[in-house]
């Protein structure tokens, strides 16, 4: 029970962080507290393994045995007969490219680089506003449709974030690839700060956390501005479950 | 990382909420754990029935040559089953090609029978009143290695680079979302819903059971499923594009991961949810 107590902290450390320093964020969001110092160093250093990504580190020295030209043609033989608009889709950009061959854990210039870029291609509220309906938001979170093959080219998009994270209290069924957000605006006062970087994070991760796990829901263009303030207000509206529970 | 361990201290009042989410898990695990107990009887498992008709389709005369299937080699000699699963994907110098038993199976109804294989591709997967001769023959196969340890053959250069691009192909990232498969499963002990994910980034005991269960009958698809199909599934949740049957991409993958489930036992066709 401890350990399980102590991964979830630095879980909920991660969220937290990823929202304050840059530079923090990139740790944060792999929740991989290396060599912890301090009195509490031993327990959060057993409590971190379950918790941890440990592969991207271990891994990344055993990377690219073959070249990046052979890897291609596989992809080109195994996917080529989709149309292609769909096989663009698997074309990395620069930042992808990045993290592949990093396999997500980057260099500090390199994380920097991919910050830089991509938080220009986040695109805010003409409006200003970054909060919709939270109970919209609400059914965003819970929906897991949109943007496969077997999907009908007019489904509507879902943000499926339970998929990953713990959002409201009342729905048990949620993973746990990302860190929990239970009480998410409440933790963070509500401040208008921590509301444009958490809309920055949902728009574009990958402008707050390089080669973060979460998918750039607007840059990609898979969410819409509408869809995205919905699930900000399911987030940080205090009368949602999220906040309220 | 100091910073981390600084604001712990404080965050630790926080934390008394937390017992009652992780015993609500630990119910939910427990539970799913019963039911995946409940539905791994073996003389209940309708993937037996995949593997009775397979050992006819295997035994049957078709194709311009009229011959049966026995003749194929998948590895082990002309006709060898027992053990032949265990150690597929491999290469054949025939075809001078690595091939999973899907492309080996099309490759000696090619050639051996003589068949056109586009209406065994087109039936690949297996559907309300469409029978797949593939699920089937794969059930029957695998069945004959049920029991052995996963051997992944890796001496070959073409074996060593399939399992190589398979590696780079599972932490290649890409689609509207970003995703490739260490994105799920590149942890240990990461759940998506509730749905327990196996870690695959390296060798352990999750590629073990997982790759020692394929083929299997899935309960909630009413069919034998094969590995072709478990790839082509999570590509589909992964926001690509649908990979093309029997296509090399899968060949590697499956190499690659038999290559860190090394030494699992095989148990197949089992039975999942």
């Amino acid at each position: 029970m401890m350990k399980l107590h102590v991964s979830m902290l630095a879980l909920a450390l991660g969220g937290a962080l990823c929202c304050t320093a840059p530079g923090l964020s990139r740790a944060a969001d792999q929740a991989l507290p290396t060599k912890p110092a301090g009195p509490m160093s031993k327990a959060a250093d057993k409590a971190a393994k379950p918790a941890a990504a440990p592969a991207p580190a271990k891994t990344a020295a055993a990377a690219s045995t073959v070249s990046t030209d052979t890897v291609d043609a596989y992809i080109k033989a195994t996917f080529g007969k989709a149309p292609a608009d769909w096989q663009q889709r698997i074309v990395p950009d620069e930042t992808m490219q990045a993290c592949n061959k990093y396999r997500n854990d980057v260099p500090h210039d390199v994380g920097d680089a991919i910050m830089k870029r991509e938080i220009t291609r986040v695109v805010y509220p003409a409006d200003g506003k970054f909060l919709g309906d939270w109970k919209a938001g609400a059914k965003i979170a819970n929906n897991g449709q949109g943007g496969q093959f077997s999907d009908k080219p007019e489904t509507v998009h879902g943000g499926n974030c339970y998929a990953c994270h713990q959002m409201a209290k009342s729905e048990v069924s949620f993973g746990t690839l990302g860190p929990s957000l239970t009480h998410y605006g409440k933790d963070r006062n509500y401040t208008e700060a921590e509301i444009k970087q958490a809309y920055t994070k949902i728009y574009n991760s990958q402008a707050v956390v390089p080669c973060s796990n979460m998918p750039r829901f607007g840059t990609n263009g898979f969410l819409t501005e509408q869809q995205i303030k919905d699930v900000m207000a399911f987030l940080f509206d205090p009368e949602s479950p999220v906040n309220k529970e | 990382m100091r910073p981390i361990t600084a604001v712990s201290a404080v965050i630790g009042i926080v934390l008394c909420t937390i017992p009652i989410v992780a015993k609500a898990q630990d119910a939910s695990e427990k539970e799913i754990e019963r039911y995946r107990e409940m539905i791994s009887d073996p003389m209940s498992n309708p993937g037996f029935l995949a593997v009775d008709r397979g050992e006819q389709l295997w035994a049957e005369k078709r194709g311009t040559n009229n011959v049966s299937l026995e003749s194929c080699d998948l590895g082990l000699g002309a006709g060898k089953l027992e053990g032949a699963f265990a150690q597929l994907p491999r290469y054949f110098r025939d075809a001078d090609r690595v091939m999973d038993l899907e492309q080996r199976l099309l490759w000696c109804m090619q050639n051996i029978q003589g068949l056109d294989t586009k209406d065994v591709v087109t039936r690949r997967f297996s559907g309300p009143g469409k029978i797949s001769d593939m699920e089937d023959l794969v059930a029957f196969i695998a069945n004959k290695s049920s029991g052995m340890k996963i051997q992944p053959q890796l001496s070959h250069p073409k074996e060593q680079e399939m399992a190589a691009v398979g590696e780079e192909l599972f932490h290649r990232r890409g689609g509207v979302m970003d995703f490739s498969c260490s994105t799920c499963h590149g942890a240990e002990g990461k759940r998506i819903r509730l749905q327990g994910l196996p870690y695959l980034a390296g060798t352990g005991k999750d590629a073990q059971v997982t790759m020692a269960s394929w083929p299997t009958y899935r309960v909630s698809q009413s069919a034998l499923r094969t590995f072709q199909h478990r790839i082509w599934d999570c590509y589909r949740q992964q926001r690509w594009p649908a990979p093309d049957y029997g296509s090399d991409g899968i060949t590697a993958l499956t190499l690659y991961l038999n290559k860190i489930a090394a030494g699992g036992d095989l148990a197949v066709p089992s039975i999942k949810r």
